[in-house]
C-alpha cells in the first residue's frame, strides 16, 4: 500500500481497512506540516481570542486589568479621532489606487509593444516594491520638504508657487499617495504586463478583421480580458491600502501631522496602543480596524460580482 | 514617419520618461548621502554628486550602532529564510503528495488564516513576548515569521504539478523514507520555487518595519529599518548623514534584488496570471 496519492482513484477506498497497528503510519505527515499549526495557534489564533478579551478591558500593559465591558467599543464608534482615520485612510487609498492603476497599465501597454531594453525597464518599475519603504519614506519627505525640497525647488523654477507638502491636511495625503504609488505602480505594470500577454494574438487578429481600430481595440477586447487580472490587482491594493503605516509614520510622524491629517487607521492603532499603552482600547481599534475591513471587502464583492451577472443574463 | 513608428517613439519616451521619474529618488538619495548637508540646503539645488560619502558614513558610524543594526537584519532575515523555507516546502510536498485523514480540513484552516488582520493579535503577540522574556530579542522576530501560510500555499501548487508521482513512487521502491524522499527526491527539483520564495521572504523580513518597531524599540537590538527611523527622528535636519546612513541601509537589498530579480519579476507575474 502506497502513501503517494494515486493518479488514478483507485477502485476501493484503501484507508477503509488499515490495520490497527499501522494507526501511526501518517505520523511523519502530521509532524511535517505541524510547525504552521503550532506557530499559528500559539502566535495567530490565541491572540486574536485573547485581543476580544483584551478589549472589554481597561490595561496598560503592566497592572491589573480592569473589567469594563463594552466600555471601549462604546468609545470607539464616537471617536472623532478613530472616523479621522477611516475617512483618511480610504481618501488616500482613492487617491492612489486610481492614478497608480491608470499608470500601470500604460506602463504594461509600452513594456507589450516592441521597444528596446525591456528587461532593464521591468527592473527600474519593480525597484520602489523590493525597496525598504522607511528608507524611501526617509528620501520622500526631503523631496516634498517645504522649504529645502528639491520638488518646491522644481515648482519655483518653472514660476508656480511651492506647496507645503507635509504642513497641509491636503499636501499630507497628496504625498502619502504618491510614495504609495511610485511603490506599487510598478508592480501592477508587470502584473498587468502579464496579463496582456496572455491574450492569445488570434482575438487582435479577429478584431482586425472585423475592422476594429486600436482604440476600439483597448476598449472591445484588450480590457475586458484584463479583467481578472485587474480585479487582483484591485484586491490586493484594498489589502494593502488599508493597512498603510509605514509612510504615514516616517512622514509625517507617530501624531499623524497638521490636523491628523496622516493618521491611517494602522498608525491610530499604533498610538493608542504602544504609545499611550492603552491596550485594551488599542484591541477595539484592531476589532473595529478587523470590521472596516471586512465590510470593504463584502461591498468590493458586491461590485466584482454585479458586471459578471449582467454579463451572464445578456 | 510612419504612423507605427510615431506611436512606437511616443510609448518609447514615455516609457523613458516614467523610468527615470521612479529612479529620480535613488539618484537624489545617492547625491544628498555624497554632499554636506548646506550643500543640499542650498537654492537652487545641488544636483550633481558630492565628494563627502565617506565623512557622512563616518558620522553615521558614530551616531548609532549600524553595522550591529545590520548584523541584527542579516541574522533574521538569514533565519526567518532558512526556517520558512524548510517548513513551508516540507509541509507544501506534505499537502501536494500524500493522503492522510483530515487533509483537506487542515489545509482548509491554513487558507482561512489569510485573513486575520496582523493588528488583531498584535498586543496579546507583544504580552506573550513579555512573558517570554523576548522583549528586545531577535528571537521574538524570527520564530512568529517561521512558517507561513502563503509559501505553504504557493509550494504546494508548484509541488503538484512539478513532481511527478513516478519519481517518488521510485525512490520509495528503492527504499527511501518519508524524509529521505523530501530531502533527497523532492527538495531538488523544487528549486526553483526555493529560490523565488527565498527571495521573496528574505525581502520581506529585511523591510519589515511595524513588528520590529513595536517589540524591539528600547533595546539595544535595532533591525536597521528601526535604527534608520531613528536616525531620522533624532537628526532628522542633519540630511547629509541621515541620508548617508539611508543609502547604506538599502544598498545590500538592491544587490540581492538585482542578483534574482529575473526569475523574481517572472515569478510575481506568473503568480498574479494563475491566481
Amino acid at each position: 500500500m502506497t502513501d503517494l496519492l494515486p493518479r488514478k482513484a483507485p477502485s476501493a477506498p484503501a484507508v477503509a481497512q488499515v490495520p490497527q497497528r499501522r494507526r501511526f503510519r501518517h505520523l511523519p505527515q502530521y509532524l511535517a506540516i505541524s510547525p504552521f499549526y503550532i506557530l499559528f495557534l500559539v502566535f495567530g489564533a490565541y491572540p486574536v481570542f485573547y485581543s476580544l478579551y483584551l478589549a472589554l478591558h481597561r490595561w496598560d500593559g503592566i497592572g491589573p486589568m480592569q473589567w469594563i465591558g463594552l466600555d471601549n467599543f462604546a468609545l470607539l464608534v464616537t471617536d472623532a479621532e478613530f472616523w479621522n482615520a477611516i475617512g483618511n485612510t480610504f481618501i488616500i487609498w482613492v487617491m492612489s489606487t486610481v492614478p497608480m492603476t491608470v499608470l500601470a497599465l500604460l506602463i504594461a501597454l509600452g513594456l507589450n509593444s516592441s521597444i528596446r531594453f525591456k528587461g532593464l525597464y521591468r527592473i527600474a518599475y519593480f525597484m520602489p516594491n523590493v525597496t525598504s519603504v522607511v528608507a524611501m519614506a526617509i528620501v520622500f519627505s526631503s523631496v516634498f520638504s517645504t522649504e529645502f525640497g528639491i520638488l518646491n525647488s522644481f515648482l519655483s523654477a518653472i514660476g508656480l508657487d511651492p506647496v507645503g507638502w507635509l504642513t497641509d491636511p491636503w499636501g499630507i495625503k497628496v504625498a502619502i499617495s504618491v510614495m504609495i504609488i511610485w511603490r506599487w505602480v510598478g508592480y501592477n505594470a508587470i502584473i498587468f504586463l502579464a496579463g496582456l500577454q496572455a491574450i492569445p494574438a488570434d482575438i487582435y487578429e479577429a478584431a482586425r478583421i472585423d475592422g476594429a481600430g486600436p482604440v476600439q481595440t483597448f476598449f472591445r477586447v484588450t480590457l475586458p480580458l484584463l479583467r481578472p487580472v485587474m480585479l487582483f490587482s484591485v484586491v490586493m491594493s484594498a489589502i494593502n491600502g488599508m493597512q498603510v503605516f509605514t509612510e504615514a509614520q516616517v512622514l509625517v510622524g507617530d501624531r499623524g501631522g497638521v490636523q491628523d491629517a496622516g493618521t491611517t487607521m494602522v498608525l491610530y492603532f499604533y498610538n493608542m496602543a504602544f504609545l499611550e499603552n492603552d491596550f485594551g482600547y488599542g484591541a477595539a481599534i484592531a476589532w473595529g480596524i478587523f470590521v472596516v475591513v471586512v465590510i470593504f471587502a463584502i461591498i468590493n464583492w458586491r461590485l466584482i460580482q454585479r458586471p459578471e451577472r449582467a454579463e451572464v443574463s445578456r | 514617419m510612419t504612423p507605427s513608428l510615431r506611436v512606437k517613439l511616443l510609448g518609447g519616451g514615455l516609457l523613458a520618461v516614467g523610468a527615470v521619474i521612479t529612479l529620480f529618488p535613488y539618484y537624489w538619495l545617492a547625491v544628498m548621502a555624497t554632499n554636506t548637508t548646506s550643500d543640499i540646503f542650498t537654492t537652487p539645488p545641488k544636483l550633481t554628486f558630492g565628494s563627502h560619502l565617506f565623512d557622512n558614513l563616518a558620522e553615521v558610524f558614530a551616531s548609532i550602532d549600524f553595522f550591529g543594526s545590520l548584523l541584527n537584519t542579516v541574522i533574521v532575515a538569514v533565519a526567518t529564510t532558512v526556517l520558512v523555507l524548510f517548513f513551508d516546502s516540507l509541509a507544501a510536498f506534505t499537502f501536494a503528495k500524500y493522503r492522510f485523514p483530515g487533509r483537506n480540513v487542515l489545509f482548509g484552516i491554513l487558507l482561512a488564516t489569510f485573513v486575520v488582520p496582523t493588528q488583531l493579535a498584535a498586543i496579546p503577540q507583544f504580552s506573550i513576548m513579555a512573558t517570554l522574556g523576548w522583549v528586545g530579542d531577535l528571537k521574538a522576530l524570527i520564530i512568529p515569521a517561521a512558517a507561513n501560510a502563503f509559501g505553504i500555499f504557493w509550494m504546494r501548487q508548484y509541488c503538484a504539478s512539478a513532481l511527478p508521482d513516478e519519481l517518488l513512487e521510485a525512490a520509495r521502491m528503492d527504499g527511501c523514507g518519508f524524509f529521505r524522499t523530501y530531502w533527497n527526491v523532492a527538495l531538488p527539483v523544487l528549486r526553483p520555487a526555493l529560490a523565488f520564495l527565498g527571495i521573496f521572504t528574505f525581502i520581506s523580513a529585511w523591510n519589515d518595519y511595524l513588528w520590529p518597531l513595536i517589540i524591539m524599540v528600547d533595546s539595544r537590538n535595532l533591525t536597521l529599518q528601526v535604527a534608520l527611523s531613528q536616525l531620522n527622528g533624532v537628526y532628522g535636519t542633519d540630511y547629509s548623514l541621515v541620508m548617508a546612513g539611508t543609502l547604506l541601509a538599502i544598498l545590500p537589498l538592491l544587490v540581492v534584488f538585482l542578483i534574482g530579480s529575473r526569475h523574481f519579476i517572472k515569478n510575481i507575474a506568473a503568480g498574479a496570471v494563475k491566481g
